[in-house]
């Protein structure tokens, strides 16, 4: 059960499994994990707001009452000590600064580390927080001396139960063990308080009788919580063997009845209580006989909260995927019925065509929302970048403002992991070569502080995601002269689009200095790359002076594409639509042979490169004779070509399966999908082809 | 079946106490934080209220406050589940007319036990 804790797990009687919970757990602390970051970085030092810091405060409350109960015991210590700064802060006996933020922050990603660690099943090295406790201690202690010192505030409350303060944190409890298994030693446990420093003393209590088989009482002075005695005593002997008692024992002789485990009271008497009652722990009412209404004005009938959450329903990502492929395979199924049907007669067939048409459309709508259970808004992007954002511009000494917009806008899952690494990069980019320094800005009579705006919106079947910075913007010039040092063909005529597009170059760096923010410059290529990989595209636009703006265009799944399916000798492949320009009919006369680039075409006043996918793919052509070539226009990475095809077959949306995982990568194919008649067809990376 | 409503904010801690009591045979109500527990109250009135201290909108005495100006709810036990077990809470929960209060963590045998103690 690896470092999990035994405490809270015994099933006991009951046979509840608490690790059901974990995972309800776990989302729920991530969640608060968010939100709590989120809520540090928008803190106002000079005025911070009461709501956001009592939100603040129940975020980590909120994860400590959770580990502590489910048994993630190294997490409930650090929320503990976040907890006991933020308590502070809330009640305004602390003011927060900029290096308690820092430290709450990171203690926020020592926390996300341990959650990951117990997700994964405990294994692994622990997260090292004792740096971050003792900064946490300090923090809180540093600045309450100059608080009032009331009692309330010196009272932290205990991760566990509660304790009873003796002198520096030590206090005296008693701890009995029983019943005693046969052929256990009590004496081991003492010893271990002699071999473990900082565990306290423990030696036999008064009321301990030595020769009672069943119980034995303990006496430890300790500064321990009980949650950490429990643990270490936990690997000698059964939890349920082992009952702390807040107060030493030794001044009354030991009753005969079973000390009951603190941590539960009652303000009054029970009306009927009974015998094996919890006499050490019972806290009688001296003043209140009965629990008599203490409001006077009825209580005011507040508006219900919307209760998303049992509107919600967590789901695993599998049984979405499996759903999905389900979809995929009715989807294929209704292509291949809707083919065989085209040879019945409408007349004689009436229903069952009338049907398929049912089917056709029933099957669209169920496919549009099973996709769109998996998607999920931008906002699970865009939530790490103020983060990001604060340590960046800090550690370049520089003034960063982060605005977002569209955080709305969904995205399929598999999608929005695949790009938040490309992303991360272009925001750094922007951070680092983009905006200036402060004195740079100034001189150029800018605001001090940059702003770095991310926003993404859909647009037709694909979403845009943009990142834009006022910062220096791209210089033309440099960028020929870098592109011509690394012996890339460049001319003074090129378009500003095409010299932008320069920096996408493998190992292409315009910085003058090379930093640990963006590395090599290496980036960008791999950048480009990966959205191509996904079906998407990149552009850059730039003005001097002005700042930077690269937009990202991806489609909305990777599951489902429109296509264009094309015949070429007896194959069949797949365009993907949104890389289609125009189609065209030329006469062979119309193509024209050049030196070492293959064959041209004019196009209105443009002259395109020609790609035969018969040649490329080698497949027999069945109008090699014909004067009249069937030509597809297709644009990727701001390329174009004119390919020559056989036929043009039709466009319909196919269900996307990947070659890779089928078979292996192949140049040139995108992936695979199941035709209408049960054939595959290959669908073509256009990206590919345009620089082929 | 008697009838328990339980008021947390954390989804986590609502299923395993929701889980543990319905597995002791009763029926439990959620509810999310003070706001949505005292309209859930009012629908039906239940054998025992156990409490979220720390909530967002309404915390768990507020909550308690408000029940106990309810005429259905003058007798009815409530318990805080709170992580402070401070003298000042405790007389906070006493003087909202709470019955009892139960520190966090606990375990499922325990919620149980002390369910069984103080329902009626």
């Amino acid at each position: 059960m690896g470092e999990m804790s035994n405490q809270g797990l015994q099933p006991g009687g009951m046979g509840i499994d608490l690790s059901q919970f974990f995972e309800v757990f776990f989302e729920e602390a991530y969640e608060n994990l968010a939100s709590y970051e989120s809520l540090l970085l928008d803190t106002n030092l000079d005025g911070p707001d009461d709501e956001a810091l009592n939100a603040i405060f129940r975020a980590a409350h909120s994860i400590k009452g959770g580990s502590a109960t489910f048994g993630f015991v190294d997490v409930a210590e650090l929320t503990h000590e976040l907890e006991t700064l933020l308590d502070l802060a809330r009640k305004r006996e602390l003011q927060l600064s900029t290096e308690m933020i820092d430290c709450l922050l990171a203690s926020g990603d020592a926390l996300r580390a341990q959650l990951k660690r117990h997700q994964d099943g405990g294994t692994g090295e622990p997260t090292p927080i004792a740096h971050l406790i003792s900064d946490l201690r300090r923090h809180a202690t540093g600045q309450r001396q100059s608080a009032p010192d009331n009692h309330t505030s010196a009272a932290i409350p205990s991760v566990t139960l509660p304790r009873q303060i003796l002198k520096d944190g030590e206090r005296t409890i008693t701890i009995r063990l029983g019943p005693i298994p046969a052929g256990f030693d009590v004496q081991n446990l003492l010893n271990l308080f002699d071999e473990i420093p900082g565990m306290g003393k423990a030696t036999f209590a008064p009321s301990d009788d030595p020769t009672s088989e069943e119980f034995r009482d303990l006496n430890v002075v300790t500064a321990s919580t009980n949650g950490e005695l429990i643990d270490l005593f936990t690997f000698y002997i059964d939890r349920d063997k082992v009952t702390i008692m807040e107060a030493p024992l030794g001044a009354n002789p030991a009753t005969n009845s079973m000390p009951v485990d603190l941590g539960f009271g009652l303000f009054e008497e029970l009306p009927m209580a009974t015998t094996e009652s919890v006499t050490t722990n019972i806290e009688a009412s001296t003043s209140h006989s009965s629990p008599a209404p203490i409001v006077a004005t009825p209580a005011k009938v507040e508006k219900p909260a919307a209760a998303a959450e049992s509107t919600t329903l967590r789901v695993s990502v599998e049984k979405i995927d499996q759903l999905i492929n389900l979809v995929g395979e009715l989807v294929i199924t209704q292509a291949m019925l809707a083919q065989k049907a085209l040879a019945l007669d409408p007349n004689q067939h009436n229903g069952v065509v009338a049907g398929l048409t049912d089917l056709e459309r029933n099957t669209r709508d169920l496919q549009d929302s099973v996709m769109g259970i998996r998607m999920i808004p931008m906002s699970f992007v865009f939530n790490r970048f103020p983060r990001m954002l604060r340590d960046l511009a800090a550690k370049l000494g520089k003034k960063v403002e982060l605005k977002t917009s569209g955080e709305a806008t969904e995205l399929d899952k598999g999608l929005i992991e695949k790009i938040t690494d490309p992303l991360t990069h272009l925001v750094r980019n922007s951070v680092d070569h983009g905006i200036e320094s402060q004195a740079d800005r100034a001189a150029a009579g800018k605001t001090a502080h940059g702003t770095i705006t991310l926003s993404a919106r859909h647009q037709g079947g694909s979403i845009v995601i943009e990142v834009r910075d006022d910062g220096r913007g791209l210089n033309r010039q440099r960028i020929l002269e870098k592109a011509a040092e690394k012996g890339i063909p460049v001319s003074d005529h090129m378009s500003d689009q095409e010299v932008w597009q320069l920096i996408f170059a493998p190992g292409f760096s315009t910085a003058d200095v090379v930093t640990d923010v963006s590395g090599r410059g290496v980036g960008m290529d791999v950048v480009k790359r990966n959205i191509t990989s996904l079906g998407g595209t990149v552009e850059l636009d730039s003005s001097p002076g002005q700042g930077t703006r690269v937009s990202v265009r991806l489609p909305l799944t990777l599951a489902i594409m429109d296509g264009m399916s094309v015949g070429v000798g007896g194959e069949v492949y797949i365009l993907p639509l949104a890389s289609v320009v125009e189609t065209f009919q030329a006469d062979q006369s119309k193509l024209k042979s050049l030196a070492d680039q293959g064959k041209v075409v004019q196009v209105r006043d443009e002259y395109l490169p020609v790609r035969n996918l018969a040649a490329i793919f080698d497949v027999p052509t069945i109008r090699a004779q014909s004067d009249r070539a069937i030509m597809v226009i297709v644009e990727a990475e701001g390329r174009r070509s004119a390919l020559i095809v056989d036929e043009l077959i039709g466009q319909h949306q196919v269900v996307v399966k990947n070659l890779e995982a089928n078979y292996r990568k192949v140049d040139g194919i995108a992936g695979a999908t199941i035709l209408g008649d049960g054939r595959v067809g290959l669908i073509l990376d256009i990206g590919f082809l345009v620089t082929y | 079946m008697l009838s328990i409503l339980a008021v947390d904010d954390s989804p986590s801690i609502r299923q395993m106490v929701s889980f543990t009591l319905k597995s002791a045979g009763y029926s439990v109500i959620e509810a999310a934080d003070g706001t949505e527990g005292l309209a859930k109250a009012k629908e039906k009135a239940v054998n025992l209220v156990l409490t979220d201290q720390n909530m967002p909108l309404m915390d768990g005495i507020t909550l308690v406050k408000n029940l106990r100006g309810l005429p259905m709810y003058a007798t009815t036990p409530i318990l805080i589940l709170t992580t402070e077990s401070s003298d000042d809470m405790k007389a906070k929960g006493r003087a909202a007319g709470a019955t009892g209060w139960l520190v966090k963590p606990f375990d499922p045998v325990r919620l149980v036990e002390i369910v069984k103690k103080v329902i009626r």
